[in-house]
């Protein structure tokens, strides 16, 4: 078992949060992680990633090569297509389809959703929007995670344990609107 | 046995805690500031009462860490890079003296420049030192090479210099613990003062101590469990890896090495271990930052004997951080893009906060100094940097800490004017003060703004030395008490602050301009936890 998954999104969006509790549920299925992550200047605003690999045999690299990536998950569109050179062939994009525009020269959105359907294995969501159907706009980001559970290798019962584990000290009802929001989001798959 | 996904950070700091720290000294700087702030939050830490706030700047911070070492206790030092340039002074020096507890100086450095003015690669100033020094390839090696290092600081009595990088440092895997030592107790070294007062003549005794030592250190190289040599069967290469490149490698050969690889970990060069890479017909070094083994190989090998490849002859890119791709191409086995990233996808580029104080003052200058011609900005090392970057255009050099204030000093002494300086609150406090005090002594005509929001934001909101006190201090040190400004830097308040802003430059004399208000985002952090 091997997964790569390349998160992206912009400076502040929060991609870390569904790393933690990828890295947590793999944790718990007992496979060696290894994830890297941005600090510092770009996360002012700019383009964030962070690779994260899961294997059942030691990871090597701290960076996925070229062409190696199972999924990239992103928080916004364009973002999503930064690291399209590291995705395998057959890799899968899930992505918010909502572009987050704090540049003046954004591209136009269709221009981005014609490249997105141009691949053959994409998932295109308002995560924003099926957040707040669950009743919590705070959960976007794991409605993101759940419409992606199904490429990612790990039990979904892992996720949902890896939810309580990462919000448990937040209280239950952070737990619950979580819960409630991967589950959104694998349906809205 | 348990393993916790740790930060390259966060297993430094974890294994100075389990290693018996009793104190961190540090001034906080991308890629290294979580260490810090791990051994801040830790419970072990308040329980066993560590050291742990925020020092001004890295060279008082490396003069504490020193002083507990000499005291007898174990001390962790931690800074970025550049800030290793600050406490250059007393790290040659402490490389005089030796130590008494065990001294590990951490060096996180930044090759690509993800957050950072330049790529230099300390291990130069570790050689310039002469101090053995730790490079670890992996999480785990990282705790082990602190917890270890403790031991091989105080059994060698020197410091010791251990050398990450940006990838390391910002990356998690699990890492196992190891059993926690007890703190070192009070205690002061018998020949203190034939060591630590650096007079010349014992300076000049401890000096042919240093030069002996390294015949020891490299002998502690040559039987570390930090430098491993692989062999295998096909000598028509050898590789030599230091640090993180080793991982990069291994991706590549998942079953084992087709070659002999030598991985280093730990300096000075082991010189018996890269000798048995002699036999091959060319040398492949794989170094993140600068090519330093590369050259010395050069030096070790005899001449006719293997061609020496890595970032030298091209082999390597010559700047820039190692990847699996680069380093696969090296070795022959890349792998390839699918598909190409399309045009339309732009650059997006950091940019100050909306709602950050530094956007208003910006603003303000710019207007301002469209009044004058040949205004310069003297700017400096932060979040406000990013004013150099549109809307703003804002600053016209940013080049290391405090220099700000002292370039405007220089330049308004060549003839610039309006000379303004562009400086934060916790770059005051660390590097601009003593500048400050220059331009006071010459009442040069200067003005200086020192745009405070209270904390030490580019690092994600540490404590910053000076707030509070950022008026007493400037009249301090001697700038007159109508030339301190203090304004709050708010649209509303627009018009005011661009007649202080003009007032001041107008004024030929030091001044200085205080536009506070909390950073935007320890504000928002403060709002979410009082929920």
């Amino acid at each position: 078992m091997k997964t790569n998954i390349i998160l992206s999104g912009v400076g502040g969006q929060g991609i870390l949060s569904i790393a933690a509790i990828i890295c947590e549920a793999a944790l718990l299925e007992g496979l060696h992680v290894k994830q890297s992550e941005v600090h510092g200047m770009s996360q002012r605003g700019g383009d964030v990633q962070s690779n994260l690999r899961l294997s059942d045999r030691p990871v090597a690299s701290d960076l996925i090569p070229r062409g190696q990536a199972d999924l990239i998950i992103s928080l916004e569109p364009m973002e999503s297509l930064r690291y399209l050179a590291f995705l395998k062939k057959d890799g899968w994009i899930v992505t918010h389809s909502q572009p987050f525009v704090n540049i003046n020269n954004y591209p136009k959105p269709s221009d981005i959703r014609a490249e997105l359907d141009k691949l053959p294995n994409t998932v295109v969501l308002d995560v924003e929007e099926i957040a707040r159907e669950t009743g919590s706009l705070r959960s976007a980001n794991t409605v993101l995670l759940g419409a992606s559970a199904d490429f990612l290798g790990l039990r979904f019962e892992s996720l949902q344990e890896g939810i309580r584990q990462i919000f448990g000290r937040k209280g239950s009802d952070v737990v619950d609107a979580n819960l409630k929001a991967l589950a959104a989001g694998r349906a809205a798959r | 046995m348990k393993r916790n996904l740790f930060l390259g950070d966060e297993a430094i700091a974890q294994a100075a805690i389990d290693a018996g720290l009793s104190g961190v000294y540090a001034y906080p700087g991308t890629p290294s500031t979580e260490i810090t702030e791990y051994i801040q939050k830790a419970p072990e830490t308040a329980a066993r009462r560590i050291h742990c706030r925020w020092s001004v700047n890295e060279k008082t911070a490396m003069e504490a860490a020193l002083g507990m070492s000499y005291a007898g206790k174990r001390a962790l030092c931690c800074m970025k890079h550049v800030g290793l340039n600050v406490a250059a002074d007393c790290f040659m020096n402490a490389a005089m003296s030796g130590i008494h507890g065990g001294l590990i100086i951490v060096t996180a450095d930044d090759p690509s420049m993800h957050s950072s003015q330049n790529e230099q690669d300390n291990r130069v100033l570790g050689n310039f030192a002469m101090v053995p020094m730790l490079e670890p390839a992996n999480q785990q090696e990282a705790y082990d090479a602190v917890y270890d290092g403790f031991e091989l600081s105080e059994r060698l009595g020197y410091p010791v210099l251990l050398r990450i990088t940006t990838r390391m440092a910002h990356s998690r895997s699990g890492v196992a613990r190891r059993p926690v030592v007890e703190p070192r107790s009070l205690s002061y070294p018998s020949d203190g003062r034939l060591r630590y007062v650096l007079l010349p003549v014992n300076a000049r005794r401890q000096y042919k101590k240093l030069l002996e030592a390294q015949a020891v250190f490299t002998e502690a190289s040559e039987s570390s469990p930090f430098n491993t040599f692989y062999d295998a069967a096909d000598k028509s290469r050898g590789i030599l890896t230091t640090g993180i490149a080793f991982n990069y490698l291994s991706e590549h050969f998942p079953d084992g090495f087709p070659h002999p690889v030598l991985k280093i970990s730990q300096y000075p060069l082991p010189r018996k271990l890269v000798e048995q890479l002699a036999e091959c017909s060319e040398i492949l070094v794989l170094e993140e930052g600068y090519p330093i083994v590369e050259e010395q190989l050069k030096g070790f090998l005899a001449s006719g004997s293997p061609q020496i490849r890595g970032r030298l002859d091209g082999t390597l890119p010559r700047d820039g951080e190692l990847n699996p791709d680069i380093v696969g191409r090296a070795v022959g086995c890349a792998s390839e893009a699918a598909r190409a990233v399309p045009g339309i996808v732009v650059p997006r580029p950091p940019a100050l906060c909306a709602g950050c104080g530094h956007r208003d003052v910006y603003e303000a200058l710019n207007e301002v100094l469209l009044e004058y011609d040949g205004a310069k900005v003297f700017s400096d090392i932060g979040c406000y940097t990013l004013g150099a970057l549109p809307p703003f255009r804002a600053i016209d050099t940013c080049i290391d800490m405090g220099a700000s204030i002292t370039m405007a000093k220089g330049a308004s002494d060549a003839g610039t004017f309006p000379a303004v300086s562009v400086i934060g609150d916790s770059t005051f406090t660390h590097s601009g003060m003593t500048g400050l005090l220059d331009c006071v002594n010459e009442a040069a005509p200067v003005t200086i703004i020192i745009s405070d929001n209270e904390t030490t934001a580019m690092t994600g909101g540490q404590d910053s030395a000076g707030t509070g006190r950022l008026e007493a201090i400037c009249l301090g040190l001697g700038v007159e008490p109508g030339h301190v400004r203090v304004m709050i830097p708010l649209r509303k308040n627009f018009e005011q602050m661009k007649s202080v802003i003009r007032e001041e430059i107008n004024y030929r004399g030091v001044s200085v301009i205080i536009p506070r208000r909390e950073c935007i985002q320890t504000f928002k952090r403060k709002k979410h936890t009082s929920k």
